[in-house]
């Protein structure tokens, strides 16, 4: 028994290498034949299907991938902080218990229900509200994996704020600080590190949405800029990276290479989606790595 | 430090102007974030509301049992919910002893050196790992090397893998809110750390345990993405074929890829049919987040030290 | 089996340990003779519960300890001991804080013999009583053993842990202030158990009460910072002429 133990233990490990290992396996010939960081990086130009002039520049997912992220923390990033605090410092006993209840709630629909949602409820309110030609977009897209992306900074919030002795808040207490001055004064800076974790699990989780983004930013290679918005438009409508791989991986063909092992043309697409996978992989590591530095940076020091 | 205003009338504890500000921060601040805590809530509120609304209507047990018909315009959806108790079942066959067995590792075994460090930074690794990539990994992995084909097996693998991390995750919390006093006991009396872990630490963390992979399940009936490319099918017709009309080497529906095909592929779908899809997938996924929710409330009410 | 000392139950030789580089234990040598009461006594932070947990080697389960030295119970070397669990249940273990496990009390006090392979019912029953009533504790909980070891009152759950360390029949017994979470009556019902056990046992017993060590041990010995400062019989120790001035001053309560 104890064998099966350890051998369990270990396999996580072997677990996040198979998965670098098979993905990286499928994207490798694309990176042999046809790879240009130049062109995969800087251009964007997404025509994976084109007969003549095939493109491969992801610049444009990367930017769908980053103007959702980077709305949804927006969102969520204050109110995931906000609720977090209301619910460790101002409530208790039931109420308490009934958010966090609700908390758990919001993090166990599915993400094809948030995608549902956003498709069939809030595109209509969109339109109806900003006026603008389609729902699907930016915006939408930023609610919906901002809400989704909320039940994970919450906790962690939570646990951080909860990670700091009362001792602490009972010293402020006893010299007369209000709770208001307790937590800015105080908790804030003691939890910093936590609460900084808590956003980057929260860009985590939001970079790598994918149904809900899929169903709800609108389906076009384009990157949302306008001279208006100093960043992006929020009612423009892109294309995640998450989103491509699932759009694309059921239409792109699945070629065997020739006997000299060289693949067609029509193959890279297919195989390139691996590669945006392998990107993926390396984003959601770095950030799950410094998430976890952080975090660990705190203990260190305490 | 900043002189205090004069107290009025003598009165040490009287209000001055400084703490009528101070009590209005507070106000203020208890306000801010309360709305916070509570707008999070509106959103959720309204959104199962709306989506009970509008599929209620259509709810029934015809709706439930029956198959699509006329191109998924009519009809019921018992396929792909069959299809998704499918998945659940086998990717918890995957994920339950592999997720269980290494948490054990992590709280009981490790020692604290790189080795175990690595472990732990894989585990969080896989947790943060996009449902896609698990997709692309059961695609490269279960799909193709292996050769399982599009089918349940690879489509329940590549669930169950995406949900280790929830179980380990879960595992260590329950063992390691047993306290180490008992443990220690029990090596005072000679058992060895597996007898240890036998008799005590996972009689009083099973239930503990038990939520983890309930919270699991949930997950893998919401799925979608780790599903698209590994074993989910648009439609197969298995009327009449009682509850073990898949195979494990078949492809089947599911309940969250039929959700996605009616609403975003297939033109002229009545609302309420997507709307009660919706409703039913939430409510599979409610009821078994509510199991959990209740074990651990009991839990909490039935402390055994 | 070789005995080099057969009065000496255990012999301890050059013991140094280490956590993390801090050194807690100093270069220890202590003889414990057969069926005496060897009480330990000293400040806090002077090695006394390491130096247990190193006799039935529970300190291999703190990560950084490191143990240099030699440990002999009947002359042979515990460190070579292959089957650690065996040599653990000869030592019966008792630490200051309660603890209960969380199952009756029936099964608390059988825990042990089941894992020494005993099944019938009438004999795990026949141990049962034995050691409760050794511990002082049967009186009070002989009509609810079926209640959690965990609900019992900490005064109850101590004598249920002694009970627990007297259930594989130990040749040697700890105890490390078992009395903090004791009342004084149940201290000295217990103390007089310990009187009677010596017959049977070999008593090791850790304690910051001076009083009960000069009312219970045969011998005393005094740690310090984790150097052996003295050990004799409790005629001279407790003397007006120990052999060091320094357990002079403790036993007086100048320092401590």
């Amino acid at each position: 028994m104890v064998g099966w133990i350890y051998l369990c233990g270990v396999s996580s490990i072997i677990f996040v290498f198979s998965i670098f290992f098979f993905v990286f396996r499928e994207g490798a010939p694309f990176l042999r034949d046809r790879f240009d960081f130049k062109e995969f990086f800087f251009s964007p130009e997404w025509y994976p299907n084109s007969d003549l002039n095939k493109r491969y520049g992801a610049l444009a997912l990367i930017l769908g991938t980053a103007s959702v992220t980077l709305f949804a923390m927006l969102i969520a990033v204050p109110f995931g902080l906000g609720a977090a605090i209301f619910i460790s410092e101002f409530c208790a006993g039931k109420f308490k218990e009934a958010l966090k209840i609700t908390i758990e709630i919001l993090a166990a629909i599915p993400s094809v229900v948030w995608g549902f949602i956003g498709l069939m409820v809030m595109s209509p309110l969109i339109i109806w509200a900003t006026g603008a030609p389609v729902g699907l977009n930016v915006l939408n897209g930023g609610i919906v994996v901002a809400l989704m992306s909320l039940p994970v900074i919450v906790s962690i919030s939570e646990d951080a704020l909860k990670a700091v002795p009362d001792t602490f808040r009972e010293a402020a207490l006893a010299l007369g600080a209000t709770r208001w001055q307790v937590i800015y004064k105080v908790l804030l800076p003691a939890a910093k590190n936590g609460l900084l974790a808590a956003a980057l699990l929260g860009v985590g989780r939001a970079v790598g949405e994918t149904m809900a983004v899929y169903m709800t930013t609108g389906h076009s290679v384009n990157i949302p800029f306008d001279s208006r918005f100093p960043l992006f438009h929020p009612l423009q409508s892109v294309r995640t990276l998450t989103a491509t791989i699932a759009a694309e991986l059921g239409e792109a063909p699945h070629l065997h290479p020739d006997p000299s092992g060289n693949y067609p043309p029509e193959a890279h697409h297919y195989q390139v989606l691996f590669v945006i996978g392998i990107l993926l992989f390396a984003i959601t590591f770095a950030i799950n790595l410094t998430a976890d530095l952080v975090v660990k940076g705190i203990r260190r020091k305490g | 430090m900043s002189q205090e205003p004069a107290m009025k009338d003598g009165n040490p504890f009287g209000e001055t102007d400084l703490i009528r500000k101070k009590m209005r921060a507070e106000a203020a601040a208890r306000l801010l974030f309360g709305a916070m805590a509570v707008l999070m809530v509106i959103p959720l509120l309204s959104i199962l509301l709306y989506l009970f609304y509008k599929g209620w209507p259509i709810l029934s047990w015809q709706f439930i049992a029956d198959v699509p018909r006329h191109n998924m315009k009519e009809g019921g959806i018992w396929p792909a919910i069959l299809g998704t108790i499918y998945l659940i079942f086998f990717s918890l066959c995957a994920s339950a002893p592999i997720g269980v067995l290494a948490g054990i590792y992590l709280n009981e075994f490790a020692r604290d050196n790189w080795f175990n460090r690595a472990v732990n930074l894989a585990v969080l690794n896989l947790a943060g790992v996009p449902s896609i990539v698990y997709a692309l990994f059961g695609v490269g992995a279960f799909v193709l090397a292996f050769g399982f084909g599009r089918s349940i097996l690879a489509a329940s693998l590549t669930l169950g893998i995406m949900n280790l991390p929830v179980t380990i995750a879960a595992t260590k919390e329950a063992l390691s809110a047993v306290p180490r006093s008992f443990r220690e006991a029990c090596w005072n009396m000679g058992a060895t750390p597996w007898q240890t872990i036998r008799t005590i630490v996972l009689p009083n963390s099973l239930s503990g345990i038990l939520t983890g992979v309930i919270l699991s399940v949930c997950r893998a009936a919401g799925e979608t993405a780790p599903i698209l490319f590994t074993g989910a099918v648009f439609f197969k017709p298995i009327e009449g074929k009682g509850l073990f009309a898949y195979g494990l080497f078949d492809q089947c529906m599911a309940l969250s890829y039929h959700l996605l095909t009616v609403s975003t592929q297939l033109q002229g779908v009545p609302e309420a049919l997507l709307y009660g899809t919706a409703l039913v997938l939430i409510c599979i996924v409610l009821v078994f987040n509510s199991v959990a929710v209740s074990i651990r409330v009991y839990l909490r009410s039935h402390q055994r030290w | 089996m070789i005995r080099a000392h057969p009065a000496n139950k255990i012999e301890i030789a050059g013991l140094t340990v280490s956590y993390g580089g801090k050194t807690v234990l100093q270069d220890l040598d202590l003889e414990v003779r057969r069926n005496e009461i060897l009480a330990i006594i000293g400040p806090a932070n002077s090695g006394k519960t390491t130096l247990l947990k190193c006799i039935n080697r529970t300190i291999e389960f703190i990560p950084g300890a490191r143990v240099r030295g030699s440990i002999k119970i009947d002359g042979e070397e515990v460190h070579q001991i292959r089957d650690v669990f065996r040599l653990r249940r000869r030592i019966g273990m008792v630490f200051p804080l309660p603890v209960g496990l969380p199952m009756t009390v029936h099964d608390n006090v059988a825990y042990a013999p089941r894992l020494m392979g005993i099944r019938g019912r009438t004999e795990l029953e026949a141990i049962v009583e034995k050691c409760l009533r050794q511990a002082a504790l049967w009186d009070e909980v002989k009509d609810r053993l079926k209640t959690l070891g965990t609900k019992l009152s900490g005064g109850q759950q101590q004598r249920l842990t002694i009970a627990r360390a007297l259930s594989h029949r130990p040749e040697i017994l700890c105890l490390d202030e078992f009395s903090i979470a004791v009342d004084p009556v149940t201290t000295m019902r217990i103390e007089d158990v310990l009187l009677e056990l010596k017959s049977e046992m070999t008593i090791i017993l850790v304690t910051n009460l001076v009083q009960q060590a000069r009312r219970l041990g045969d011998r005393t010995a005094f740690l310090n910072n984790g150097n052996l400062v003295e050990v004799d019989r409790n005629e001279v120790v407790f003397s007006d002429q120990p052999a060091n001035r320094l357990t002079y001053e403790y036993v007086q309560g100048v320092f401590g």
